[in-house]
């Protein structure tokens, strides 16, 4: 693997125009890229580039501008295989984020596939994008649904899969490459190994981890894997599903209508090809060339140097909370976890800290980070979270952790 | 004034810190407990009722953040001696105004959430109607 030179985080926030606003007065300091990430001037410019020099409907129109556009989309596809390292572009979905991905593995796989005594397993970390679709369509079929319990330091818990295996036909194991809420990385590499011995198909949601780290689904060994665009610098309305052609080809289509189809007549209607059969409707075109670019901009950084810099930060995170006697974190080792930091501030409720923060200009997340299975196990109703990007520095820590002081002393 | 003192007034972070009429009431003649789920607030409240429908006591307990305690807090002092007809009746800008403070739509929920379960317990107890703005989102209050 090339290494790229490590990235200069105060170099590259001049290429953001969020940051050019003041917050409350002070400068911007955003620690909730987990939730969303702010943009870069470039993939803008690309979208607006599309919007007026390139903008018709995709695939059918003959004329020129049509092709251009469909040219772009079909670009932005391209853009995405190389990033998962898929061996097929027509394996690329695009669709409107990760959560909707999840849902048409679950719904155009799972209701042909899953049945009574079949198993849907996934994990007690999981963002509730990829715990509820599957929790549902296995209580529609029939299926069992279990967890993957946590350990105390928030990673899974693998002596536990034989007791799994044990209770069902295991047919699905769906997880999180990387936590949103503990920014643990979870071994998925093995989760697949152990999913296919069962004979199950391994889903992965990559929406947390396709922004930080290099995602290479051949490496991963799953068979689905998720992401959203609008966490890795791109825009929001725009996701892609990547799935093994054999599987997608054997699938019922998820959403039907215009764009996907081979034939229609009155009494039957045949599907497209891959990927057409899963794209329904008109795409999210001006989106997808957005994400593209925003994925051009993360390779020209590197994904091995925007790793390291948030593991740098997360560490430093978590040296400085781990001085404050009131504050617990939770969550793995800064070796083992992406760029996110949950803690809670002893007698503080989050969303008073989030508020005495935002007041300093200091934006982070105070809730339960769409993980409410992940909280009832850490005993606690929310956590602070404070997650980092390539943009981030380390002055911006420093104000979270003052504006942590400043909560403390108002309410405890 | 800062944004912080404008928001926590002094006021609000006294019966934060020391909350009135807090502690469940045993017996009691209504209960009703709610969550919001979006931060995870949670209330409990108690009503022992006097002559008639006379809200004598209250008391609850929760935890979350302080805009949602204190609200409950203040609420608790506002409603004793009144009849659970006109508490039921009382609109959430007369607690609002209590509470004095700019607030934000998510934090609007945090301060309304005592209002809510309180007139849940007093529907549950006495029947007179639910507040319009529970009529759909009263899923959202845990019934016991």
């Amino acid at each position: 693997m090339t290494t790229s030179p490590a990235l200069d985080a105060r170099a590259l926030r001049a290429d953001f125009p969020i940051f050019e606003r003041p917050s409350h007065g002070k400068p911007l300091a955003f620690l909730d890229s987990a939730a969303s990430s702010q943009k870069p001037r470039q993939m803008l410019d690309a979208m607006r580039d599309f919007y007026e020099t390139s903008y018709a409907n995709v695939h059918r129109g003959v004329y020129e501008l049509a092709e251009r556009a469909t040219e772009g989309l079909e670009t932005a596809r391209e853009k995405v295989r190389a990033l998962v390292n898929a061996p097929s572009a027509r394996e690329v979905i695009f669709v409107r984020n990760a959560t909707e991905g999840i849902n048409l593995v679950a719904y155009a796989w799972g209701l042909r596939n899953l049945g009574p005594g079949d198993l849907v397993v996934v994990t007690e970390l999981e963002h509730h994008s990829n715990f509820v679709p599957w929790q549902f369509i296995a209580n529609r079929t029939g299926a069992g649904f279990a967890l993957i319990p946590l350990d105390h330091q928030g990673e899974l818990r693998l002596d536990a899969l034989d007791g799994i295996a044990a209770t069902g036909r295991v047919k699905v194991v769906a997880t999180g490459v990387v936590s949103n809420s503990l920014g643990t990385v979870n071994p998925v590499e093995r989760l697949a190994v152990w999913a296919h011995e069962q004979g199950a198909i391994m889903v992965a949601d990559a929406a947390q981890a396709a922004p930080h780290r290099k995602v290479d689904v051949q490496a991963l060994g799953c068979d689905f894997l998720a992401i959203s665009a609008h966490k890795m610098c791109g825009p929001s309305g725009v996701g892609a599903l990547w799935g093994r052609a054999e599987l997608l080809e054997s699938m019922d289509p998820f959403l039907v209508g215009g764009h996907m189809i081979r034939s229609v007549k009155a009494d039957e209607t045949t599907w497209g090809e891959l990927p057409h059969k899963f794209e329904a409707g008109t795409a999210p075109m001006a989106e997808a060339v957005g994400f593209g670019a925003a994925i051009d901009y993360l390779d020209e950084i590197g994904f091995d140097a925007i790793e390291r810099w948030e593991h740098e930060l997360a560490a430093y995170a978590l040296d400085q909370l781990a001085e404050l006697p009131w504050v617990s974190s939770y969550g793995p080792p800064a070796s083992r976890r992406a760029g996110i930091v949950s803690f809670n501030v002893e007698g503080v409720h989050p969303h008073d800290v989030a508020q005495v923060l935002d007041f300093e200009g200091v934006a982070i997340r105070a809730g339960h980070h769409c993980c409410q299975p992940l909280m009832k196990k850490l005993g606690v109703a929310a956590t602070n979270r404070a997650s980092f990007y390539l943009y981030t520095v380390p002055e911006e820590i420093d104000r979270l952790v003052a504006g942590l002081h400043v909560a403390r002393k108002a309410f405890a | 004034m800062s944004e912080f003192e404008q928001l926590y007034r002094e006021v609000i972070l006294d019966h934060y810190k020391s909350p009135r009429n807090h502690g469940l009431l045993d017996p009691r003649d209504a209960y009703a407990e709610g969550q919001n789920p979006l931060c995870g607030d949670e209330i409990s409240v108690t009503v022992r009722f006097g002559e008639g429908d006379v809200i004598e006591e209250v008391g609850f307990e929760g935890r979350g953040c302080a805009i949602s305690q204190a609200a409950t807090s203040m609420l608790s002092d506002l409603v004793k001696g009144r009849s659970a007809q006109d508490v039921a009746l009382m609109p959430k800008d007369e607690l609002l105004g209590e509470i004095g403070i700019p607030l934000t739509p998510v934090r609007l929920k945090c301060a309304l959430l005592g209002l809510g379960v309180l007139k849940v317990a007093l529907h549950k107890a006495k029947g007179t109607p639910l507040p319009e703005e529970w009529g759909t989102s009263a899923a959202d209050i845990t019934l016991n």
